[in-house]
């Protein structure tokens, strides 16, 4: 294994296990697939729906349940580095910032996987009720994921802004919000009264919801998988510049 | 092994750091002194590369630290200020974790975590969370670390603040063991510490080095340093005065106390002539039979360089601003 990997790996480990070492990841994981179950058994009408189908009454809940619950995964990764002091011991080790990034953002998304596997019950019980698209869940799945990873990059950013997991909570959540609504319908329909459709389409272009709406139907096009990855890959920028600078002033 | 090269901090329109240089040599330990907010914690933060200096240079074995950083990391051990641990670990899965960031792998962890927690006695408390130890203690375990993977560059900031006596001292035995073959630069505010491990001293003052050299030579910058001091006792003190002014090497005298003990302080007239006024005094006392019962030649108190040399500076800058 060469250096960098090692220390991305040393690094995504100790944060796993932080999670593990407090009640926190238990708690979060209890919540998630409670919620998880309450939006698709009560709300989403699952059984109402009349197909065995996960898209609309699962997968259509989640940029609204990882808009608080990633914020929530994530808010410590740096600000609490930055409040105890951690952050001058790990920046002056013989690492690089961007494994120290990549090793977080790494082991928080692994632990949102983890979560998100645990729902597998409403893959049975689907499978049970009926024939649903296999194809179509795993995308879903995919999808899923991907998004959570998309939050979780810009909550990482917004933690290195500040020592105060509260703030970087509040700030993670209205950018998340901002994601979702510049291409969410029931935004777009309004906007299109006012603006050129093809502005609204550009703006829509900005937002998680046109692209995950994609793999939600089972569709895995090459352009959402790269929307994703830059909105991870421009995050995690940020963040290295947001922690360069506030070392420097 | 350190070099400092006309370090510059400025922390918006605030100099923090202003032109310090200095060179640490292997074999060498060098304490670094000044007032609160003087700006040794900043200095540093900037050699062991936590944070970018505004302007200048810091080179770790001839490893430039913005340019060839994680070389020039492998080389450092560092204790920084506030002692930081993760407090959700324990002391031995800390140890480790830092450990197999240091590049330590397998048994070589093993062992390291162990002869560091031997050296600083923290074989007790090895599976307790961080959380819960005393404040001691995390500086221990912090200081632990620093050693962990035997650097050849040491940087600690106030090592022994908050440390019990007994620890005071394991502490400043291990950092003369290690100075010996090590380049060591510690910040303290206790300056006997530095009388007793450094092999040098630096006083910095808003950002500026105002005393650099051995802790004897920032010594003999007393204003006393070099002067008699006798105290005799059932002699006139103007007798005392007369007969010590009448030495040839003597400058000025000082006297204290009633005529049944006086302490007499005599200056000497050439500073580099104090050892044969000291032989000078003694002669004439027992020439004259007084009765006195301490003869000695101040050597100065880093306390009083240190004050001198830092208080009449704040008061200038203050003025200044
Ligand atoms: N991040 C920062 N932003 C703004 N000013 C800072 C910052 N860090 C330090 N300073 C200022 O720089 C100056 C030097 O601080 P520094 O911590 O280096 O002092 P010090 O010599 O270590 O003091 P002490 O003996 O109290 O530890 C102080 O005036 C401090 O307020
Ligand atoms: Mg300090």
């Amino acid at each position: 294994m060469n250096e960098s990997l090692r220390n991305i790996w040393t690094i995504l480990k100790r944060e796993l296990t932080g999670y593990f070492a407090s009640p926190v990841a238990y708690v979060f994981i209890v919540i998630f697939l409670l919620l998880n179950g309450f939006f698709t058994f009560m709300l989403g009408g699952f059984f109402e729906q009349g197909e065995a189908s996960l898209s609309r009454p699962f997968f259509n809940w989640h940029p609204w349940l990882y808009l608080f619950l990633v914020p929530a995964a994530g808010m410590r990764l740096w600000a609490e580095e930055r409040r105890v002091g951690t952050l001058e011991l790990l920046l002056t080790m013989p690492i690089t910032a961007w494994q120290a990034i990549v090793g977080k953002f790494l082991a928080c998304w692994t632990f949102l996987a983890l979560a998100l596997a645990l729902t597998f019950p409403v893959v049975i019980s689907v499978f049970y009720l009926g024939h649903p698209d296999g194809l179509a869940i795993i995308s879903g799945y995919i999808g899923s994921f991907l998004l959570a990873g998309a939050y979780l990059s810009v909550t990482l950013a917004t933690s290195a802004i500040t020592r105060n997991q509260v703030i970087s909570f509040i700030l993670s959540v209205v950018i998340c919000f901002f994601l979702i609504l510049a291409g969410w319908e029931p935004v777009t329909n309004l906007l299109v009264r006012w603006a050129h459709p093809d502005i609204v389409e550009l703006v829509a272009g900005f937002s998680v919801m046109p692209h995950f709406a994609n793999f939600q139907r089972g569709v895995v096009d090459f352009r959402d998988l790269l929307f994703f990855a830059s909105v991870i890959v421009f995050s995690l920028f940020s963040t290295s510049v947001i922690l360069r600078n506030l070392r420097g002033a | 092994m350190i070099h400092v090269e006309n370090l510059i901090k400025e922390f918006g329109p605030k100099r923090a750091v202003n032109g310090v240089s200095f060179t640490v040599k292997r074999g060498e330990i060098l304490g670094f002194l000044g007032p609160n907010g003087a700006g040794k914690s900043t200095t540093m933060r900037m050699i062991t590369g936590f944070i970018p200096p505004t302007s200048g240079a810091v080179r770790i074995a001839g490893f430039d630290i913005s340019e060839k950083p994680i070389e020039a990391k492998k080389l450092i051990g560092y204790l920084p200020e506030s002692a930081p641990c993760y407090s959700d670990m324990t002391v031995n899965g800390f140890l480790r974790f830092t450990a197999e960031l240091r590049g330590l792998r397998g048994a070589a962890i093993d062992s390291a975590v162990a002869n560091v927690a031997g050296l600083c006695f923290l074989e007790g408390v090895l599976h307790q969370s961080v959380d819960t130890l005393s404040k001691g203690y995390r500086h221990r375990t912090c200081f632990a670390q620093s050693i962990l993977h035997d650097p050849q560059v040491l940087v600690l900031d106030e090592p022994t603040d908050g440390l019990d006596p007994n620890q005071k001292h394991e502490v400043r035995q291990i950092i003369k063991r290690m100075g010996q073959t090590k380049a060591i630069i510690f910040s303290t505010h206790i300056l006997e510490e530095v009388e007793a491990c450094c092999t040098h001293a630096i006083i910095i003052d808003h950002g500026t080095v105002v005393a650099n050299g051995t802790p004897s030579e920032l010594k003999s910058r007393a204003d006393n340093a070099g002067s008699v001091s006798l105290r005799v006792h059932s002699i006139a003190a103007e007798t005392v005065r007369t007969r010590l002014n009448s030495l040839s090497l003597s400058g000025k005298v000082t006297l204290q106390g009633s005529d049944v003990t006086v302490t007499a302080r005599i200056f000497p007239r050439d500073r580099t002539l104090s050892g044969e006024l000291a032989r000078a005094v003694a002669d004439l006392a027992i020439k004259e039979g007084w009765r006195f019962d301490e003869l000695y030649t101040e050597e100065g108190r880093l306390d009083d360089v240190f004050r001198t040399i830092t208080l009449p500076n704040s008061v200038k800058s203050t003025s200044k601003d």
